[in-house]
Parts: structure tokens; sequence; C-alpha cells
């Protein structure tokens, strides 16, 4: 039996909704049009003369190698820090679910740098791995490792996925023993019983009973991978040597806000939401259905 | 048009917008006009900026500047810009040289100094500031549109102890980019220290300046002070010559990429690197860290191309005044007042002195060298030296490039991949010159009235 809140007055749901509605319009829909509005015109940066220029701007994009490179930069690197992050949260979680001594003080270090502000950990991955300042950086080039960062690409990039995914490991572990810790203990008893090994438990009974968290979690790191490591890259790279660490979304800062450039800056947003709601679409339609709630 | 301003600055990020506090004036306690003043200088150089205006409010009982720090110096100038599509602009923003095109082009937002002097029956002759000065914010027939405040410019800095340990003379110093490779090469092998050479600011110094040392214009013609066709020079035999100079003395190990932008600075006081190019207001930090002898010099030239270089250009900010609606003619006063007060000898001495900025005014230098502070400071004067060496040419007088941060970056991008071994330096200078004229292009497009 299903009870059923009958509003009387029929304003009133409205009413109660209103502040959410608002909210929502205000910054997330006065904007996001505002953005498709822009990346049709072209204009100087204070405004003044503004010209209307169809798709121009898209083209210009479309035609700039560079930025072909930025969006492949985009993959591969929302890529690795999404396994990564996932996958080491996963191992931390699963450890830490066991009976061990202190585990609740493992559980609540591991949390810590989820705490901790983007550019602060971008600072400790300098510490690291700056190849004069660094304590790492320093061992490498003194193993005869020519490491430096700020001049090869790749282990620019390299450094910026393992800052981005470390900072995202305590969020998944969070999720991750949640998801564990609800898994009824009967069914991992009777699998013991069955003489199913601990690998054999975990790969049939445990992951596919996390896959809802697993899935959530997916969809959560892929568009924070995406949209939210903007503070990493910045502080520690900026986007650089050459482009090799410049992501869409730190292109779109920097042509917007540095370079001024507000028609190419809005159209690499229209880009970006369009990728990001195909991408949430692809989720939920084909991989969700292999979800088992 | 007003309306859709608030979001400007961040349109292009589909972030939540951030709400500017009102920077409209207010006539605040005692019946004085505030004016409000955005700086992009963190740090001991904020310190004296809100010091400045300090001297000045207590100076005067009609007129407060309240100075407030707004970030770096981009974002000072974007977020002015933003201000002003929302109409809550700042009486004055301390925009950087490089956004000087930008701002120049923006005709109903700014208000030049010399309408505002005028306005103000303020009298303040522009032969007064200091030629290299005066000339980058000056239009082409020679008024001052923003006001000079800190400029500097690079020099060369030398570890002597390093210079020493590496057997070279501690008093015959480099001079030309020859002198400098063979010093790069001692120091390398007995100088003892974790770098031979490196720079920061790889732009200005190493293309910039070398553009105007040796007469030769960056973009033609001109460097754009002549309109918005200017197109790159890239081309020409000495950004080559730079260029593989660098490149050939990275890979012996004679020099070091420090990064982009401001990266590479901190390297000499900290005793890691034996040669090293700042901006000469980079003073104040060496005075306070270097655990070792060093001497500020003039920067190296090519003396296969020139034996008599130009004059180098400034680098650092100037003031600009903004519009908005609502603004009344004592505010506008105030902030001629303002121009007026820094630009007095006393203050401007001070000025000098404290932030290891080059002096606004000739006036400024005289009683500075009077005082004998250039003895006390050696090496203090090898900044208004280099700017002030030889009469400015249309190619020394400064830059006026539309999205010239964009082209900077773009240069520091190519370099590096040169660094990288992706591509020689012919092909690196053909890819910046290429991707600059685009960025010159489209702001020509853009700003065409």
């Amino acid at each position: 039996m299903r009870r059923k809140v009958i509003f009387g007055n029929k304003l009133l749901p409205y009413l109660l909704l209103a502040p959410q509605l608002i909210v929502t319009a205000i910054f997330f829909f006065w904007p996001a049009a505002e953005a498709i509005r822009y990346s049709f015109l072209r204009q100087d940066a204070f405004g003044i003369s503004v010209m209307f220029v169809g798709l121009e701007n898209f083209q210009d994009l479309f035609a700039d190698e560079r930025y072909l490179q930025v969006i492949w930069n985009t993959i591969w690197f929302s890529f690795w820090v999404t396994v990564l992050s996932m996958g080491v949260a996963l191992l931390l979680a699963v450890l830490a679910d066991r009976h061990i001594r202190g585990r609740n003080t493992y559980r609540t270090l591991l949390i810590w740098p989820y705490a901790i502000a983007p550019a602060i950990a971008a600072v400790l991955y300098i510490f690291l791995f700056h190849p004069s300042l660094g304590l790492l950086g320093r061992a490498l080039n003194g193993f005869g490792v020519p490491w430096d960062y700020r001049l090869n690409g790749d282990q620019a990039m390299l450094v910026v996925i393992l800052a981005a995914a470390w900072k995202q490991v305590s969020y998944n572990f969070l999720f991750f023993l949640a998801g564990l810790q609800s898994i009824p203990k009967s069914v991992l008893e009777a699998a013991a019983i069955d003489g199913a090994s601990p690998s054999r438990r975990f790969w049939t009974v445990i992951f596919p009973l996390l896959s809802p968290t697993t899935f959530f979690l997916l969809v959560i790191n892929i568009t924070s991978a995406v949209f939210d490591t903007f503070g990493i890259i910045d502080a520690l790279t900026g986007g650089g040597p050459g482009n090799a660490t410049q992501t869409m979304i730190y292109r779109a800062y920097v042509d917007g806000r540095v370079n001024l450039d507000l028609g190419s800056s809005a159209a690499q947003s229209v880009v970006l939401m369009i990728a990001v709601m195909a991408l949430t679409l692809v989720q939920f339609r084909f991989i969700e259905r292999r979800v088992h709630y | 048009m007003q309306r859709r301003s608030l979001l400007a600055g961040s349109a292009g990020l589909l972030s939540v917008p951030f709400i500017a506090p009102s920077a409209r004036a207010q006539t605040g306690a005692g019946g004085r006009v505030e004016i409000q003043f955005w700086y992009g200088l963190a740090g001991a150089l904020g310190e004296r900026v809100a010091e400045q205006a300090q001297r000045f409010n207590e100076s005067q009982d009609r007129y407060r500047v309240v100075a407030t720090f707004r970030g770096s110096y981009p974002e000072v100038m974007s977020g002015a810009i933003a201000a002003w599509r929302a109409g809550t602009a700042p009486h004055i923003a301390q925009v950087f040289e490089v956004g000087t095109a930008t701002m120049m082009s923006a005709g109903p937002a700014i208000r030049p100094v010399y309408e505002l002097l005028g306005e103000a029956g303020i009298e303040l002759d522009p032969q007064r500031y200091l030629a290299g000065v005066r000339g980058y914010y000056s239009d082409t027939q020679g008024r001052m549109i923003s006001m000079p405040h800190n400029s500097s410019s690079a020099v060369m800095w030398l570890n002597l102890d390093a210079f020493e340990r590496a057997g070279l003379s501690t008093t015959d110093l480099p001079k030309t980019w020859a002198e400098v490779r063979t010093a790069a090469q001692a120091l390398r092998a007995r100088g003892g220290t974790e770098m031979a050479m490196t720079t920061a600011w790889p732009t200005w110094v190493m293309y910039e300046q070398m553009s105007s040392l040796h007469d030769v214009a960056l973009a033609s013609p001109a460097n754009g002070f002549q309109g918005l066709d200017a197109r790159m020079n890239l081309a020409d035999p000495i950004f080559l010559k730079q260029t593989e100079m660098l490149l050939e003395m990275q890979r012996a190990g004679h020099f070091t990429y420090g990064g982009r932008d401001g990266g590479g600075g901190a390297a000499f006081p900290a005793g890691q690197a034996a040669i090293s190019f700042n901006s000469s207001a980079g003073r104040a930090a060496v005075q306070r860290e270097a655990r070792f002898r060093w001497a500020s010099v003039v920067l190296p030239h090519h003396a296969d191309i020139t034996n008599s270089p130009k004059n180098g250009v400034i680098g650092g900010a100037s003031l600009w005044a903004l519009t908005s609606r609502n603004r009344t003619a004592a505010e506008y006063r105030g902030v001629a007042e303002f121009y007026r007060f820094i630009s007095d000898v006393e203050q401007d001495k001070w000025w000098h002195q404290v932030t290891g900025y080059v002096p606004l005014t000739l006036a400024a230098y005289e009683a500075s060298k009077a005082e004998g502070f250039y003895e006390r400071n050696p090496g203090a004067d090898a900044a208004i030296t280099q700017l002030s060496r030889a009469q400015p040419t249309p190619n020394s007088q400064g830059f006026r490039l539309g999205g010239f941060v964009e082209i900077r970056n773009i240069i520091q991008e190519e370099l590096e991949r040169g660094f990288q071994n992706q591509q020689n330096a012919q092909t690196a200078l053909a890819n910046a010159n290429r991707r600059a004229d685009v960025v010159l292009r489209n702001f020509e497009r853009a700003n065409r009235r």
C-alpha cells in the first residue's frame, strides 16, 4: 500500500520546487545558454565590437591540429587517472576491510588526501618530482635517469596523472569500503564452504556485487578527471611542455581567461558539453546494463 | 549589453560565475572620494604598492585610494575587463606591458592619461619620463595613454664566486653572447653550481630584448605601433642565431631551461645557477637570499651583428584609468592627482629605491645618483643604463601586439619542443611565426572598427 501525498493547492508544489529550479536556471542553464551564444560570436576582450561568425569558431578549432592533440591528451589523461585511482582504491579497500589491528586508523588516514586542495596537492608533487627541488626528481637524476618533467612531455603527463589519481583515491576508497561492508557475510561464507579460493571469491562474488559502486565511481571519476583536474594541471605544468599536458578544460580556460578569446573558449565549452552528454549517455545505455543492483 | 557581462569572465568555463565586489566609488567617511585601484603584485612588492597608496592618502584629504591585490597580472587584467563589462570597473587597473595593445584598442573603456590630466588642469611634461618607459605607453602622436608605474628591464645576473672557481675574471664580465658561451663552458666544468646558465621569462629575455638590442623588429612594421596589421618577423637571422645558440648550449649541458615565465627565476638566488637572466626587479630577492657575491650587468649582444646595441625594452606594468557609468569628474580628478603624486620626484625616488624598479622620471634617477645610491648598490643602474643608452628606434621602442600573452606562450611552447629534440631551431621559429600570425590576424579582425 503506497501513501500518496496530495497537495490541496496547485501552486504549492511549484513553490516548494522553486528555489531549486531558480538555482539550476541561474547557475546552470543561463551560463550554458550564454556559452552557446558566445560560441557563434567573435568579439574583442571588452565586448565593444561583437560580430556574428556562425560556425567559424568551431571550424577554426577543429582545423587546429593542436586542439586534436588536446582532445587526445584529455582521453589519455582521464583513462589513466580513472584506472589508477579506482584500481588502487579497490585494492586498499579490500585490504582495509580485513580484520587487521588498527584498521580504523588506516581508514581515516586513507581519506586524508581528499581534503587537500588541488593546488596544495600539486605543490606536494612538485616537492617530489621537481628535477632540482624534488626528492624523487633529484634521486632519479642522481641514478642517471634524465628526469625533467618541465621539458619532457611524457614525464609531465605521468606526473599530472599520478597527482590527479592520488587525489581521487580517497574518494573511491570510501565508496568501495562502504560497498564491501554492505556485502552480506553469509554469501561469502557460503562460497568459502563450497571451497572457492580467496581470489575466486573476490572475482565471482565480491566484484559483481560491487558493480553498482564501481559503475557509480566510473561515471564520477571520468567526469572529475575531465573537468575537475584544472587546479593540479595549472599548478604543476601549466599545460606544458609544448601542449603535452593541456586538456580540453585547461585550454578553454587559457583561451578565455588568459588570451581573452571568448568566442573560441565558448566554442570549446560547447564541445565539452556535448562530449559529456555523449559520455553519460553511453555509460548509462551500455555499461549500466551489465550492473547488478 | 551590460546584463550579460557578469558572466563574461567565466562564460568559457561553464563554472559558477563569481560576483565581483562592486568597485563603484562611494564617498567615504570624511567626504573623501574613493578611488579603487586593482594591482597584481604579490609579496614584498605588493606591500610597497599598498604603501604607495597609503602615502598618497596621507598627503591630502580629498581622495582616498583603496589599493586591492587582485591576483596575478593576467587575473587583474581579465578581472578588470569582466568588471568593466559589468559596469563596475575599478578606477585604476595595473595592467602588465603585454596587455598594452588590448587596452589601447579598448577606446570607450579607457581614459588616456593626457586626457585625464588635461581635464584636471595638471601639467605633466611627457619629457620628464624615461624615454624607454614613456614610448611603450604612448600613442603614435607621442601622447601618454597609460601611466608608467612599475617598469623593469631584463639584466644578466652573475654568481661571482662561481666565476672565481671557474678561473674567470670577476671584474671583466661577459658583454657578448660569445663571451657568455665561453664562460658557461668554464662554469660547467669548474663553476661548482648545478647549472651553468638558465633564464626566467624566456620570450621576454631571449626574443623581445634581443630584437630591441639588435634593432630588428619582432613584428613588422614597427612592432605593431603603426596599426593592427603587423606580421611576425621571427624568420630574421637574429632569431635563428639566438634559438640555435640556446639549443646547442642546452645539448652541451651549458644551458638549463627553467620553465615558462618566471619559473627559472629561483635558481639564481638559491645559488644553483651561475648565470641567469631575469627582471631587474628581482634585485630584492637576490639581495635577501643570495649567499654569494653577485653582479647584475646589461644583457649580452651578438658582436657579429652589432657593436653598438640599442636600448632594451621594459617589462612590468602601467596604470590604466577605466571608465564606468556614473563615474564623476571628481573621481577622474582623483585618478589624475594620484598620477601626479607618483610622478613626484621624492615619491618616485622612494619607489625606485625600495622596489628595484627603474624610476619613472629622469629627475628621480639624477636624485638617486646624487645621493650615491648606485655606489652603495652597484648594478642597480644596469637596467636604467640599458633602457636609456640609445635613442629608441621603431624596432626598439617596445611592442604593441594584440594577443601578446598568447604569442609569448606560443614562442615558449615551440622552444620547449626544440629543447625536447622534436624540432630544430628553424622549424620552431617557423611554427611560432605561423601560429603567432594567426593570433595577430584574429586580434585584427576582432578589433577593427
